[in-house]
């Protein structure tokens, strides 16, 4: 196992949130892990980016500049880093929000309409979990036990049901 | 856990009773941290008008003999420096953690290590140093940050955390160490009050006669001697048949690692030096380290400071090269590799 990816929107999106449920994963299967964001005036609305890399091994660079797994959850993140994904790196795309495709045939490309799916289930802010469902389904990253394992211990007891939203947003995600 | 808020939880776990801070980027969730534990710790988190009020409330809380530490990012430690120089000249034990951002001026709030040279040779006016750590991983923040505070309390002089906004901001897994039951005795200094049942202490940094005031320094300049001698760390990886030693300090060490494995991948035979005390330097290790080596290449997120230390370690025996990235930029493995391929790397 050897993941690095690198998720990107528009603050607010759940970029950060989306990849610290893929660090908690691997928290939970005892992997070596890093979970890094952009930091910055980043704000609801700018741009927001984070790396996580999984592995086996001790984690060097947790900046992620070549990612084998990308997710793209607005148009400018797709722009700015489509032509980095390391060749037979896999990318997933919000193609609700992002109108263009990629001439890449080194990687594989998934597009996946998360916004109009979470309007459709009722899930409000869930496109981040929805596409990442399709990562999991595509890339056999973690099954579904890790996942609630890693909400579980990142969702605040007090909003316990959004465990469930999340695993259903999840599910939706792999039936892409 | 966030490499800011596990430097504030082993801070508090070593016993450190007293945090006074002001809110800058990116060291900021460390004194937020703070500020939602230390009170139910029994202990005081203030957040002071300024930079310069914060640390010299560290040495009023220090001269009574308790852990006290401040937080800050590079423009706020450059405010600080007066009140270390205080700290230093008046032998007190503390903890000041620099999480680095771009420079100089304000700069940017991106991650730097262009504060090498502040902190290993001038952080304030005077002959002093301070013991200077500098951690690469979140495990290490937490491990350092205990270590520094036994240390300062057994040299009675301020350490310094030298981290960087990559390593403040990244989150990894971390285990704690128990917390500390019992501290070091100061009671041979401290002025903590004692209803006239001794003879009172003094803490003071001034001494208008030179040989009194040449004196503390020599004595303080003996416990660095010793401090040199006892105290260096250093990591070493892949060195021993390494053609090209690649010398690199905290967060530029992971960049650097992931360069050296690309490297190994192919066929190039390049290892890694890792001071972990940069003050003092680790000069026998990197001596060991280079011993097999033809070049030596030292990369940071500055113009070149590290370098020199290498040099003066090695006596300028072997060539010394730079390659480094500056104003919140971070090198990548890739840049990193081409340096070395450049530098003739070779099986």
């Amino acid at each position: 196992m050897n993941y690095n990816i690198l998720l990107a929107g528009f603050g607010g999106q759940g970029v950060l949130f989306a990849g610290k449920l893929l660090a908690y994963c691997a928290l939970m299967e005892n992997k070596e892990i890093s979970w890094l964001p952009s930091y910055g005036p980043e704000m609801r609305g700018g741009t927001c980016n984070c790396s996580v890399c999984i592995s086996n091994e001790p984690i060097g660079s947790p900046l992620v500049t070549e990612p084998n797994v990308f997710v793209a959850l607005n148009q400018p993140s797709f722009d700015k880093f489509i032509g980095k994904v390391k060749a037979g790196g896999k990318a997933f795309v919000d193609s609700t929000l992002v109108e263009t495709k990629s001439d890449r045939t080194d990687i594989d490309c998934y597009y996946v309409p998360a916004t109009q799916l979470e309007t459709e289930n009722d899930l409000p802010k869930g496109a981040n979990i929805i596409l990442l469902g399709k990562v999991l389904q595509e890339t056999g990253m973690f099954n579904d036990e890790t996942v609630r394992k890693a909400l579980e211990k990142i969702v605040p007891a007090t909003k316990a049901w959004l465990i469930e939203n999340n695993l259903k947003a999840i599910g939706i995600g792999r039936a892409q | 856990m966030k490499g800011n808020e596990a430097l504030a939880e082993a801070a508090m776990r070593a016993g450190c009773k007293c945090f006074f801070g002001y809110p800058i980027t990116p060291q900021t969730e460390l004194a937020a941290y703070m500020a939602k534990r230390m009170q139910k710790n029994g202990g005081v988190f203030l957040q002071a008008e300024s930079e310069i009020a914060a640390i010299n409330m560290v040495l009023g809380a220090a001269s009574t003999g308790v852990r006290a530490m401040t937080s800050s990012s590079s423009p706020g430690i450059s405010l600080k420096s007066e009140g270390i120089s205080y700290l230093a000249g008046s032998d007190l034990p503390c903890v000041i953690i620099n999480v680095e951002r771009g420079g100089p001026g304000l700069g940017g709030i991106q991650p730097s290590q262009a504060d090498y040279w502040q902190a290993t040779k001038g952080l304030g006016h005077g002959d002093f140093h301070l013991l200077v750590y500098a951690p690469a991983s979140v495990q290490e923040m937490v491990d350092m940050v205990v270590k520094a505070f036994d240390k300062a309390d057994e040299y009675r002089m301020p350490a310094l955390i030298l981290a960087d906004g990559l390593l403040g901001q990244m989150m990894e897994p971390v285990a704690f160490p128990e917390i500390k039951a019992e501290m070091p005795d100061k009671s041979s200094w401290a002025t903590n009050g004692h209803k006239n049942k001794r003879e009172h202490h003094i803490i003071n940094s001034l001494y208008l006669t030179p040989d009194e005031l040449e004196k503390t320094v020599l004595d303080r300049y003996e416990r660095y001697a010793v401090i040199k001698e006892n105290e260096t760390d250093a990591e070493t990886y892949l060195t021993e048949d390494a053609d090209i030693v690649v010398c690199a300090f905290g967060a530029t060490a992971r960049v650097v690692k992931s360069a050296v494995n690309d490297a190994r991948d192919q066929g190039i035979k390049v290892g890694m030096f890792r001071p972990k005390t940069l003050w003092p330097y680790p000069n026998k290790e990197i001596k060991k380290a280079c011993e097999n080596a033809s070049k030596v290449l030292s990369v940071e997120m500055n113009m070149g400071q590290m370098v020199d230390d290498i040099k003066l370690a090695l006596n300028c025996e072997k060539p010394v090269e730079f390659f480094g990235r500056t104003g919140g930029v971070i090198p990548t493995p890739a840049e990193v590799l081409a340096k070395i391929k450049a530098m003739g790397g070779n099986n």
